[in-house]
């Protein structure tokens, strides 16, 4: 990864987004409601040495919405995910093509620096990956190597709150993240992604190594999140991406984009036969 | 559940394959057990023969012989020993002070782990962190060269190359005295040699630290160098520091190239310049030499090997130590 200072040449601050109209977009625009767009995604192609893990993506991610990526397992949900944020720069081999659009910005151009991204673009793991090391100290760690430490404890309690695991941690913020149990090392680890108040936050299976109780109180917290973030989230869960999602993509094995749109005419009505079968559960 | 079933469970559970497994489980088990037996008695035969003989140093008969009920005669006080400044068997008026002899090898642990410890740290975070697979597919195997040359090249290198070719020119321009057998020389050869031993310990503690926490670090907008210090560093801290203590160990116990390189004239003193004599170089000089077995002079090798095995017990003790208290936290 480079170390330039570049900041992300965003014009735009937060909340004034660029409107998306028909004109601008010839390529891959198939929604035609005017709609704010955070992430755009033109003709993108990922490999992984020589396989191509994901193929001629197009997709308008809207702006503080849910979003939500299904399909089979090795279709390409985790590697598109990564795209966003350029966390695929961390993978030795991987290779990305086409563009991802971030307000307008190409994050591939080479003037961006991924740090300066993933400041803007959070992430959550499908496996919780708490710090060695407290609660506060979790969540204020991106506080902190983003020099946001002013006001520290307040910004640590809010986003606590926001992950609604501040009453269960309140009194102890000074043991270690990983006395938690799963689900709220979980909720802890979104309470550190939110905690610096990025802009869109990215979650692959966040939910999937929970049980139902912790599970609902994610997909809770998902909704809540959607009043202020634009989500991006993968899941295996059918039913989840129906019940907490504004849009859904589905991907099918080869790493193609098969059908992108409202969630509800995707669960009711969707216009691929393959994406049918993949719903109701014939194939994948 | 039918008896049929029942037999046949009970033949599967205690019949001949059951009980040919657990035979050969017990042969196998065994055989572990004497090998490890086998280097517990290997110490323990060390650690007795060095009390036996260091116990002559002192008193002028060996333990067993004096439990045996032969007349001892002090010969050197354990306080002198450990408390004397001056260190010098061969004298018409021998002194067996081993404190020169600390001194040397202090001096020269502490030298060389100013070396060996930030070089090999970052040795190490570079190769975890930084390397391309290339790059670390070179550099690792260079290290295990460098970590299997043998000591004695290392002590020529010295002598023949780093005191002529760089020590002395660049002190001596700075107006320091530089003999041609010097600490300064044992502290660089040592150094470097311990090098491999500092970075490849800690690369494996830092490569074992889970990818998972490097993301959250990068995904909260970490850059490489805040995630090598802020994350990588304080999770495989007991790995490091285990290095550390290793490297410590065996620079206190390296003997052939601070042999040649430092020389044999113990002193306190802690002017790196100077020729000096450490416990290990004592030893081979003593070894070596004319004295007879038994005499006073001879039997100092036991005594001071003995004080050297101590030291080395003690690091492991705390090697073992460090290890529990800061046992890596993640899991
Ligand atoms: N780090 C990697 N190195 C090489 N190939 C990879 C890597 N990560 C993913 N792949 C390959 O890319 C393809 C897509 O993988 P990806 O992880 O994106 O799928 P996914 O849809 O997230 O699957 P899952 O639902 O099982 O998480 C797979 O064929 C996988 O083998
Ligand atoms: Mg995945």
């Amino acid at each position: 990864m480079s170390e330039k200072t570049v900041e992300i040449d965003v014009e735009n601050e937060r909340g004034e987004t660029q409107e998306q109209d028909e004109t601008r977009d010839g390529a891959g625009g198939n929604e035609t409601t005017r709609e704010e767009v955070a992430v755009e995604t033109r003709n993108l192609n990922v490999w992984y040495g020589e396989d191509r893990a994901i193929r001629d993506i197009n997709m308008k991610v809207p702006e503080k919405k849910v979003t939500a990526l299904i399909g089979p397992s090795g279709c390409g949900k985790s590697t598109f995910l990564r795209c966003i944020n350029r966390m695929n720069d961390q993978i030795d081999g991987a290779r990305v093509e086409g563009e991802v659009l971030f307000h307008g910005k190409n994050v591939y151009d080479d003037d961006v620096d991924p740090v300066a991204l993933r400041r803007r673009i959070g992430m959550v793991f499908q496996k919780p990956n708490p710090f060695p090391k407290s609660i506060r100290d979790n969540v204020a760690y991106g506080l902190k190597i983003q020099g946001k430490t002013d006001s520290l404890d307040e910004r640590v309690e809010t986003a606590l709150r926001q992950a609604a695991l501040w009453d269960e941690v309140s009194d102890q913020l000074d043991g270690s993240g990983l006395d938690l149990s799963g689900g709220q090392q979980q909720r802890l680890c979104i309470a550190r992604a939110i905690a610096p108040d990025p802009e869109v936050i990215l979650m692959d299976e966040p939910a999937s190594a929970l049980d139902p109780v912790a599970t609902s109180k994610i997909e809770d917290l998902i909704d809540d999140l959607s009043r202020d973030y634009t989500v991006v989230i993968v899941t295996h869960n059918m039913q989840q991406a129906a019940r907490i999602s504004d849009k859904t993509a589905v991907f099918l094995t080869g790493g193609e984009l098969v059908e992108f749109g409202d969630t509800e005419k995707i669960f009711e009505n969707p216009e691929s036969q393959k994406v049918e079968d993949y719903i109701t559960g014939k194939f994948g | 559940m039918s008896t049929g079933k029942k037999d046949e469970t009970e033949a599967a559970l205690t019949g001949e394959v059951a009980r040919g497994d657990r035979r050969k489980q017990y042969v196998v088990t065994r055989v572990l057990q004497g090998c490890a037996a086998v280097t517990i008695a290997t110490t323990l035969a060390i650690f007795a023969v060095l009390i036996d003989n260091a116990f002559s140093f002192f008193y002028g008969q060996r333990l067993h012989e004096a439990i045996l009920g032969a007349t001892l005669e002090s010969r050197v006080g354990v306080v002198e020993f450990l408390t004397g400044t001056r260190w010098a068997p061969y004298h018409a008026f021998p002194d067996y002070g081993v404190l020169p002899l600390l001194n040397g090898t202090l001096l020269i642990t502490v030298g060389a782990a100013f070396i060996s410890i930030p070089i090999g740290t970052a040795t190490a975070i570079y190769l975890s962190e930084y390397a391309s697979e290339r790059v670390r597919g070179v550099l690792k195997p260079t290290l295990e060269v460098l970590a299997g040359i043998p000591t004695i090249v290392y002590g020529f290198f010295a002598i023949s190359f780093i005191t002529p070719v760089f020590i002395r020119p660049v002190f001596e321009t700075l107006g320091f005295s530089v003999s041609f057998y010097n600490a300064f020389a044992g502290m660089v050869v040592v150094g470097i040699m311990t090098i491999p031993m500092v970075s490849s310990i800690s690369e494996d503690a830092m490569s074992a630290v889970p990818d998972d926490l490097r993301n959250a670090a990068y995904g909260l907008g970490a850059t490489k160098q805040e995630v090598s210090t802020q994350v990588v560093l304080p999770a495989s801290i007991s790995g490091i520091l285990a290095s550390y203590i290793l490297a410590v160990s065996r620079a206190i116990g390296e003997t052939m190239a601070v042999t040649l390189a430092a020389g044999h004239r113990s002193q306190m003193t802690l002017n790196p310049f100077v020729e000096i004599q450490t416990m290990t170089a004592y030893m081979v000089q003593m070894a070596r030499g004319e004295a007879a077995m038994g005499t006073v002079e001879y039997q100092s090798l036991f005594a001071v090997g003995l004080l050297l095995f101590v030291i080395t017990l003690s690091m492991n003790l705390l090697n073992d130590w460090v290890k529990r208290r800061y046992r890596e936290v993640y899991r």
